[in-house]
């Protein structure tokens, strides 16, 4: 994660701002009074369970959809009723959608072309966005020539060599398969880090969101649940969706009183929010520890093993499951059937009501 | 795959039957057109040369080629942006277009002329009484035809996708027909324009009706006086209609090649 107020590159991205904007189709809210802001030359994810209304907030950005209410501004200015193509925006949208007709150096230059640029600096701008993310030798060839990944990285260099002042991306890596994702996404990072455009990204994979993006925006119905740096994100959850929507949480019975919550018998500082009284705690699995106690009263279950890390499933006197993340030093030590006590790392916990 | 002989010789077979159901009755046109008239031997090109020499036929020739470019031009003008932005804008109203471009489909082309037979006399007083004014009415009588094929080709494409992406570029709505969406679907343009042409160049019951001269007219008028003259006429325009149809292949193929969806 970079930090918004030190991140390097050519800082020439605007603000966003989307304020209060809502849009209704038929009977459906697709969205519900939304308001962010993105600081200039910041990455931003909009993250959420499909139907949530994340691109429903990046069509209406771009100009391809209209709010029902609200406005859109950027670097300051009314955008609302701007049509897409007067927006100065460059999109990567999740179907592969290269122009089929043209080479990928013709793709690439068509914004430059509709924009009067000289056939010349055209080609050379073109052939550095290409370089930029290194396709610079496949210029001549054709989008079915291509593969998933290359084709979107062709999509990223295209909605690029426009300069927009905001890029924005619909789910981009949703179509290539894991390997790739993972490459294609620290690319996307890398470039927009080295160019500076302020970035939307919109995705329902929260690995992704929680590895590229300054801050994390998580939707829900329409609305925007939290909008936070990843770590904090993670480790602060401000609803009781978004800490069940974000990474996985147990769900451990907890009594909070005087902002501090007692778990599994252990006091624990209570994050802003949660309930009074009791309620239930939502509880990482790598803020679980688990030891082997012939007394204790929970048993394994299972044992998962993930490489440098295991998880580990208990159940509790009262049938409920609960996994812990563990070493897989650790975790190996342990087998099914074994009696263990869970204890609870001191980190702060959300707690919502049962 | 390999298949037996007994197999092989059968396809055969078909192949000779279907090739002579098709061709022997051309071979008979052209013998037809260029047989010596009276019991004299030999072969004679005056019959196709009536089509050049002849100034009704010659006339009756240009204004069906004419007929046809305009057809083709007013049904790729007004029929591929309003696919495109059915399509794309208001696809709820793709039943109802597609209700309308098959309408002609099911009426007879006698009942539309009885139709448009008041309509054409205030067409020929306002735009004159050339054949081309039968463009209008040759539009309409095309479009089923054109829409499928242009509908499929459209079908073939994510332009819903393609033109959003051209719009975030700076692209306007035309810059996005015409540059982006009609380089894609040619394949199906290119395959409504030769049914198109193959239709203004056959039909005869609109111009004759409405009293227009058009090739298909005229070879029905020269039938009566000069069979064999009008015998070539007609194989001379099947024949232009297979060169557009092979036309039409090789230019697909060429496109598929290119990398051009179609």
């Amino acid at each position: 994660m970079t930090d918004v107020s030190t991140r390097s590159g050519t800082e020439r991205g605007l603000a966003v701002e989307l304020s209060d904007l809502t849009r209704v189709y038929g009977a459906v809210k697709a969205l519900d009074g939304l308001t962010l802001h993105l600081a200039p030359g910041e990455l931003v994810a909009l993250l959420g369970p499909s139907g949530c209304g994340k691109t429903t907030a990046l069509r209406i950005l771009a100009g391809l959809d209209q709010p029902t209410s609200g406005s859109v501004s950027v670097g300051g200015k009314d955008l609302t009723k701007v049509p897409a193509n007067k927006r100065d925006m460059g999109m990567v949208f999740q179907a592969y959608s290269l122009f089929p007709h043209m080479t990928v150096i013709d793709n690439v230059a068509f914004g430059l072309k509709l924009r009067g640029s000289d056939g010349s600096s055209r080609r050379t701008r073109a052939g550095d966005m290409l370089d930029l993310v290194g396709l610079g030798q496949h210029a001549d060839r054709y989008a079915h020539q291509l593969s998933g990944g290359q084709q979107q990285r062709v999509a990223l260099a295209r909605a690029l060599a426009i300069e927009p002042s905001v890029l924005l991306l619909d789910e981009p890596l949703s179509a290539l398969d894991a390997k790739v994702r993972v490459q294609l996404r620290d690319e996307i990072r890398r470039v927009q880090l080295e160019v500076g455009t302020t970035t939307l990204f919109v995705t329902h994979d929260q690995e992704e969101a929680l590895a590229v993006a300054d801050r994390v925006g998580v939707m829900n119905a329409g609305r925007l649940e939290q909008l936070a740096p990843p770590a904090e994100l993670y480790s602060a959850p401000a609803t009781q969706f978004v800490g069940e929507f974000v990474g996985l949480s147990n769900r451990l019975p907890a009594t909070v009183q005087g902002g501090t919550a007692s778990v599994l018998g252990r006091d624990v500082p209570a994050l802003d929010g949660s309930t009074s009284g009791s309620g239930v705690a939502l509880v990482r699995p790598e803020a679980l520890s688990v030891v082997a106690d012939a007394a204790g009263p929970a048993t394994v279950t299972t044992v998962q093993f993930l490489g440098p890390l295991s998880r580990v499933t208990c159940t509790l006197a009262d049938g409920s499951d609960v996994v812990a993340q563990l070493a897989s030093s650790d975790a190996l030590r342990l087998t099914p059937g074994d009696a263990v006590r869970l204890e609870v790392e001191p980190s702060p916990v959300l707690v919502v009501a049962g | 795959m390999r298949h037996s002989s007994g197999f092989r010789a059968f396809r055969a077979i078909g192949l000779l039957v279907f090739a002579a159901y098709f061709f022997i009755p051309l071979l008979a046109m052209f013998d037809f057109s260029t047989q010596v008239r009276g019991s004299a031997e030999g072969r004679t090109w005056d019959n196709w040369a009536f089509m050049v020499t002849d100034e009704d036929l010659r006339s009756s020739i240009v204004a069906s080629l004419l007929l046809a470019v305009f057809t083709v031009v007013l049904m790729v003008v007004l029929l591929v942006p309003t696919m495109v932005w059915v399509r794309l804008r208001v696809p709820r109203a793709r039943a109802l277009i597609e209700f309308l471009c098959l309408l002609p489909l099911t009426i007879p082309a006698l009942v539309i002329v009885v139709g448009i037979t008041n309509v054409y006399s205030w067409v020929t007083y306002l735009l004159g009484d050339s054949a081309l004014v039968l463009t209008f009415a040759y539009v309409v009588l095309v479009l089923p035809y054109s829409y499928r094929a242009i509908d499929a080709s459209l079908s073939g494409i994510d332009a819903a996708t393609l033109s959003e992406a051209a719009r975030s570029l700076g692209a306007g709505w035309f810059t996005v027909i015409v540059r982006i969406i009609m380089p894609n679907i040619t394949g199906g343009i290119l395959g409504a324009a030769f049914i198109a042409v193959a239709l203004v160049l056959g039909e005869y019951v609109f111009a004759s009706l409405l009293h227009f001269d058009t090739l298909p007219v005229a070879m029905a008028a020269l039938y009566k006086s000069n069979g064999p003259a009008a015998m070539a006429a007609a194989l001379a325009s099947m024949i232009l209609v297979a060169v557009l149809l092979v036309g039409l292949t090789f230019l697909s193929r060429d496109r598929h090649k290119q990398g051009a969806s179609s």
